[in-house]
């Protein structure tokens, strides 16, 4: 079934809502090399997005009052040599500044350069970022086998540094979020019961905190969908999204209030989209170089195959389960 | 035929409602209720009991159906194998419980 057909089945017409946020990939460079990742980052990518291109999503920033969120992602966001900057002017214009942050990126070297990263959680606090980051179990077993080899420990050390500087306490305004997305071909469970049993677990086992638990489902594309496919259980996997569907979860979607802009400047509507390269459509400019506002909120958004894993269950976004 | 039982069988599993349709709307509104919601027991608890219970029916179709459930509502495969074993210990101290007619018998014919 075609995720248009799914859509008009349930009188569904999905159109943007506004733009609310800015979501800015800053490149494909990562320090890790996770089996389900979308984007297929790796230490090896040399994508980047251009102190130039970062200067205009500034533009767009302050022209925007509207545009009242940055989500910063990537890859690991932290390894592009300008990102520091971007950080900061975005927090003088008053932005909420979100930073999709892997946890080891803080005890890896710079897989270019060399370079300590030790210092990003006190960038973090000191700039009143809200930290979003993955961590697929509060299990070594089922971590590193998503994630890599010593990923678990090493998020586990990150994330006591964080709550060493207030992160995850309420009281701090310092956020940290988690977010979960299951190890395997089968959708997320309910993020509220997941958050509390990642709640008792990680405070039981390790002592850490953390404010919220963004539950995902893994997208279809590349290096997952290359899992599925691999294993024989594309066909399965879709069937169970298309079967899972849920109209509440559908109208919530993400691509209908945020504009995600690729490392080369080009606008989607959403980070997936961006990674199946399926631009903004409909004669919508598809730079930031042309960003106009009007013309994207009147913009109809791209849908595909895909677009089932965001609408399933209780469905699925940047800030987890659509429907809590 | 090739075996009795196919995975993609379980997809065809509603089908059984297509005859005497209100007996299997009972069924399946009592079935979604008591296993598959939150209430004195939690999702994920439900999930390992059913899967325990699989286990000790036999059922394929119910094994592949309780260990996605179990993973959809956040198990890890330590718990379930602990099910799994809970499953084994019941079967097993069952049979050993009747060693007591064993013994009771012995008992009864001996001098």
């Amino acid at each position: 079934m075609e995720f248009e057909a799914a859509l008009q089945e349930h009188g569904l017409d999905l159109r943007p809502l506004g733009i609310d946020t800015l979501q800015v990939n800053l490149g494909k460079l990562c320090n890790q090399a996770c089996k389900h990742c979308h984007v297929d980052a790796g230490p090896k990518r040399t994508e980047t997005m251009s102190r130039a291109l970062i200067g205009r999503c500034l533009d767009i920033l302050s022209s925007y009052p509207q545009i009242a969120n940055l989500d910063i992602t990537g890859g690991a966001p932290e390894l592009n040599d300008n990102f520091e900057y971007f950080v900061g002017e975005a927090k003088k214009l008053g932005k909420r500044v979100m930073v999709r942050h892997n946890l080891t990126v803080t005890l890896d070297p710079h897989p270019a350069s060399g370079r300590s990263m030790h210092h990003l959680p006190r960038f973090f606090s000191e700039h009143q970022c809200e930290v979003i980051s993955s961590l697929p179990y509060f299990l070594e077993h089922e971590t590193d086998g998503q994630r890599g080899g010593g990923v678990f420990a090493k998020s586990i050390e990150s994330m006591r540094r964080l709550n060493a500087l207030g992160y995850g306490r309420e009281e701090t305004g310092l956020s940290l979020h988690l977010v979960y997305n299951p190890v395997g071909a089968y959708l997320p469970p309910s993020q509220q019961a997941s958050e509390r049993q990642f709640k008792e677990e990680l405070e039981k086992r390790h002592g850490l905190y953390f404010n919220s638990l963004y539950v995902m489902t893994n997208m279809p594309i590349n290096r997952f969908r290359h899992f599925l496919e691999r294993a024989e259980l594309y066909d399965d996997y879709m069937d169970r999204l298309v079967r899972a569907f849920n109209p509440g979860a559908a109208g919530g979607v993400m691509c209908r209030s945020l504009i995600s802009v690729g490392y080369d400047g080009t606008l989607y509507d959403c980070d997936f989209n961006q990674m199946l390269e399926w631009r903004v459509n409909h004669s919508t400019p598809a730079s930031i170089w042309d960003f106009d506002f009007d013309r994207l909120i009147r913009r109809e958004i791209v849908f595909g195959p895909h677009c089932f894993g965001c609408a399933a269950g209780s469905g699925s976004s940047c800030g987890g389960a659509v429907v809590k | 035929m090739a075996s009795y039982y196919e995975s993609k069988d379980l997809a065809k599993f509603p089908d059984v409602g297509k005859n005497r349709k209100p007996l299997w709307d009972k069924f399946i509104a009592w079935y979604v209720e008591a296993t598959a919601t939150e209430g004195a027991l939690t999702k994920r608890e439900k999930s390992l009991v059913g899967l325990a219970v699989a286990h000790a029916i036999q059922c394929p179709y119910c094994i592949d159906a309780y260990t996605q459930q179990c993973l959809e509502s956040g198990a890890n495969l330590d718990q379930m194998t602990e099910a799994m074993h809970v499953t084994a210990a019941v079967r097993g101290g069952a049979s050993l419980a009747h060693g007591v007619q064993c013994r009771n018998i012995v008992e009864r014919l001996s001098m």
